[in-house]
């Protein structure tokens, strides 16, 4: 979606524009017919949200061994939950994924972005009825990044130096300048919590729209309205209720039966059978979630990069989205962002299948014989499927792919950042950055591909602390290439977040950020009677 | 054991041979304990064996290195095996099981609610398989060969031979979906009434019933009929019993032992071997917990679970040997 269309959607939610005019003018700036009138709808529907009614969601993902602690939130449902009972300090904008004031009012970086000030939100009370203060931020954050942390936080708090309160307002010092400080801390994890949680971590105390009732792990979680948000606009409906449903086709059944309102993770396979449903309603979101094959760059024969170029140039991309997400996600291009985020370097030439390329670059590597491919299913949905056209594909073009079949059990502790070819899908970050340290800087823990680039590392610590912005735009896009030229990933997919819910629900924003409307999906949709 | 001494002077033999079912029982219940503790080795070591420990597994695909390192030391993972295992059955024969390592929630509590759950299912899906499947058996041997016993058979082996999740699907298909009459998820809370309860357990219920009854009924008409071709069933039928009270007075006391070890089977099956049915019904039972805990490697979980299932194998064994027993009196006085 472009400004223009934006601009008119903004026009369309303040009341100022009807449906025809809508279309028409959307049409003409370029939008198709489908997509400008799904946007009409989600734009039209943002006025009015009903309140009242008890909310119930199915969602795949959760597990008896589920924690209430944000710190340990990992599952698909302690996602949501955390979203719906707390807030963080900064929140991400669901289209453009810009940074915009939650618990924090508003911020400044130092002009080396190495120092943050941040101005803590007043009136805010927790569940409990305390009153939020400055002193629960730091020891929230605290718990997120000292020695001793557990969190699933722990990675992208790394840079930070020191979290203190000084007279009131939050002040972040970093190890070096960081210009996107604000968005690590959108991180579901670092939920604020009373005291940061220190006393009780899976009190489940925060400040957002829903209070904790009652909480089953891998069974159930309910909510209900909190009374006293500090803010209106979301958390309509009065009650909430997270039922955990690991079976795809208990979910389906769930839904078209009507005894849940929404659903997440519909398989691509079976949205043409549940589209025919007349209650039902498919909601599908774009995001930088994708799906990999990814290749040690510093192990035998994967150390060649021709022999990774020729890999790279022998998948058939559009073939994949085709038959593996059923049309619902892009083609990617061998580097792990697309314009879901922000800065995202535009024009990049698209790898597509070219068997003489392929055929050119295998000659070069010199490489005889097979290469060895692990999968499993939990690399990612369709992942074995994914792996046989990937061997097909390659062996029209004369390079011989093995495949093994790994059991999902324990597959990401012992294939997965392993052995040196394997698939695997990564989730969306909040920033090119983060991605990247997390992924693809030579020291980072998850360097999947083993790749290390001294020109690489040196772009990403210089893009981190600079604050002009077509600067950085342009460091980004020289990322971009050295990974797709010389880096492990091969990516086929990015995959569209493929959710669905009955036509009761209303008010759902497709939020760029992550699967289900970035968690936000409860304290977002009103039911409409 | 000197060749002079008589056998009633050994107390050991005396108690037996005075209170046989007694002895019997006291002998049972040893070897239990004993069978208990080896289980639980075996999950201990089976869990071990298992690649990835709890840190790994349950951090995933965002584990650091200094999260993992953090995890081990507090939960003691970094102990040599031996030592961790003796220090947990410390606790446990104290009848202190633990904490989930992943939820932090005590392990008794937890289990207590899963087991209670998945107790109800099958307690109630074993009140109607049991008797329907015996009556069905006598029906089908008291109708044998002709039309009534062929359609029981059909009908029984055909909900046998498909899948249990298939079986649920269907129901779900057609009684949920399709004629809207059924609840559905079948997921049941703690605040719940009993009615409500029994309401959204039907169909579970029923896809179990359909499972288990064929076994239990085809035992029980085999049963029968081997029974009904002995000498003493002529005698019977040549006394001019009527065929009915034959069945029910002389040949259904003589083939009780082998169905009550069938349905001793079943009882066992419908508490501990139900993970597919409550997954496909989102039902809270013991299964999906062990299989939840055992996926991030959570061992007070997995041993707790472990444990139950075992005793309730080894009890309703008990119990199936024990009624054998009772049943016949030639057992009770062993040569």
């Amino acid at each position: 979606m472009n400004d223009f269309t934006k601009y008119l959607a903004g026009r369309v939610t303040a009341g100022g524009m009807n449906r025809r005019e809508f279309m028409g003018r959307a049409v003409a700036a370029g939008v198709t017919l489908t997509a400008a009138s799904q946007l009409y709808a989600t734009s039209a529907e943002a006025q009015t949200p009903k309140k009242g009614g008890a909310l119930k969601l199915g969602l795949e993902g959760g597990a008896a061994t589920d924690s209430i602690d944000p710190a340990k939130a990992t599952s698909q449902v302690m996602f949501v939950a955390v979203r719906t009972w707390g807030d963080t300090l900064v929140e991400t904008h669901p289209t453009t994924r810009a940074p915009i004031p939650s618990l924090a009012e508003s911020w400044a970086p130092s002009p080396d972005a190495k120092v943050w000030t941040f101005k803590i939100r007043k009136g805010v009370t927790f569940h409990n009825g305390k009153e939020l203060t400055t002193d629960d931020v730091v020891a929230t954050l605290k718990r997120h990044s000292d020695g001793k942390t557990e969190s699933g936080a722990a990675g992208v708090m790394k840079s930070i130096k020191s979290i203190e309160n000084k007279s009131g307002d939050l002040v972040v010092t970093l190890e070096s300048g960081n210009a996107d400080l604000p968005a690590i801390f959108t991180d579901y994890h670092l939920v604020i919590q009373p005291n940061g949680g220190v006393d009780n971590p899976t009190a489940g105390i925060g400040t957002g729209p829903y209070k904790v009732k009652s909480f089953e792990p891998g069974v159930r979680m309910t909510f209900e309205k909190n009374t006293s948000d500090w803010r209106s606009d979301r958390g309509f409906a009065d009650t909430v209720e997270l039922i955990t449903m690991n079976d795809a086709t208990a979910r389906i059944a769930a839904l078209s039966s009507g005894q849940v309102h929404y659903i997440n993770r519909v398989d691509p396979k079976t949205v043409p059978l549940l589209t025919r449903s007349p209650n039902v309603q498919l909601l599908t979101t774009a995001g930088g979630g994708h799906y990999v094959f990814i290749m040690h760059c510093d192990k035998a024969p994967f150390d060649n990069n021709d022999l990774r170029m020729a890999l790279k140039y022998a998948i058939d991309r559009e073939e994949m989205v085709k038959r593996i997400l059923g049309g619902y996600g892009k083609v990617g291009n061998d580097f792990p962002i697309n314009d879901t985020y922000a800065f995202f370097p535009e024009g990049i030439e698209q790898r597509k299948y070219d068997p003489d390329k392929a055929k050119f670059h295998y000659k070069k590597s010199g490489h005889s014989g097979s290469v060895l491919l692990r999968t499993s299913e939990v690399a990612f949905p369709g992942a074995v499927d994914a792996s046989v056209l990937f061997q097909e594909s390659a062996k029209k073009v004369g390079i011989n792919i093995e495949i093994k079949r790994e059991p999902g059990d324990g597959y990401w502790s012992n294939v997965w950042n392993v052995q040196p070819f394997s698939a695997s899908y990564w989730g969306s970050r909040a920033t090119q950055d983060q991605f990247y340290s997390g992924a693809y800087l030579s020291t980072a823990d998850w360097n999947d591909t083993r790749f290390k680039n001294e020109k690489f590392d040196k772009l990403l610590i210089e893009a981190r602390s600079e604050l002009d912005q077509s600067k950085r735009k342009d460091m980004y896009r020289e990322m971009a290439m050295l990974v797709r030229d010389e880096g492990g990933t091969i990516l086929p997919m990015f995959n569209d977040y493929v959710n669905a819910a009955t036509k009761k629900v209303k008010g759902y924003v497709n939020d760029i950020g992550n699967d289900m409307s970035n968690g936000y999906v409860a304290t977002r949709i009103w039911l409409d009677a | 054991m000197s060749n002079t001494s008589e056998a009633g002077r050994q107390p050991g033999l005396r108690f037996r041979e005075r209170f046989p079912l007694l002895s019997l029982i006291t002998e049972r219940l040893v070897l239990s304990v004993i069978l208990l503790f080896a289980v639980s080795v075996l999950i201990f070591g089976g869990v071990e064996a298992l690649p990835g420990d709890f840190a790994t597994t349950y951090l995933g695909q965002s584990a650091t290195p200094q999260a993992v390192a953090n995890i081990r030391a507090e939960l003691g993972l970094d102990k040599p095996v031996v030592t961790r295992y003796f220090e947990w059955l410390g606790g446990a024969l104290q009848g202190d099981f633990g904490k989930s390592w992943a939820s932090r929630n005590s392990v008794s509590e937890q289990v207590g609610k899963r087991l209670g759950n998945s107790l109800f299912l099958a307690g109630f899906a074993a009140i109607i398989a049991v008797p329907l499947a015996i009556c069905l058996g006598m029906l089908s041997v008291h109708f044998r060969n002709r039309m009534p016993d062929k359609i029981i058979n059909v009908v029984s082996l055909a909900a046998i031979s498909l899948p249990e999740f298939f079986i649920g699907y269907l129901l779900i298909l057609y009684f949920a979906v399709n004629f809207g009459i059924a609840t559905f998820p079948a997921t049941v809370y703690e605040d719940m009434g009993f009615l409500e309860r029994i309401q959204t357990i039907a169909l579970p219920t029923a896809t179990l019933v359909l499972v288990v009854l064929a076994h239990m009924m085809r035992m029980t008409r085999a049963a029968i009929l081997s029974v009904m071709s002995s000498a003493y069933m002529e005698t019977a039928e040549l006394k001019g019993l009527s065929a009915g009270r034959a069945i029910i007075k002389h040949a259904a006391p003589n083939a009780l032992a082998p169905i009550i070890n069938v349905v001793a089977l079943n009882l066992a099956y419908l508490v501990v071997g139900v993970v597919v049915v409550e997954v496909v019904f989102v039902y809270p039972g013991m299964g999906q917990y062990m299989v939840d805990a055992v996926t991030v490697r959570d061992m007070p979980v997995v041993q707790a679970c472990g444990l139950i299932f075992a005793a309730v194998y080894i009890l309703l064994n008990m119990v199936a040997d024990i009624l054998a027993i009772v049943a016949n009196p030639r057992l009770r006085h062993p040569r």
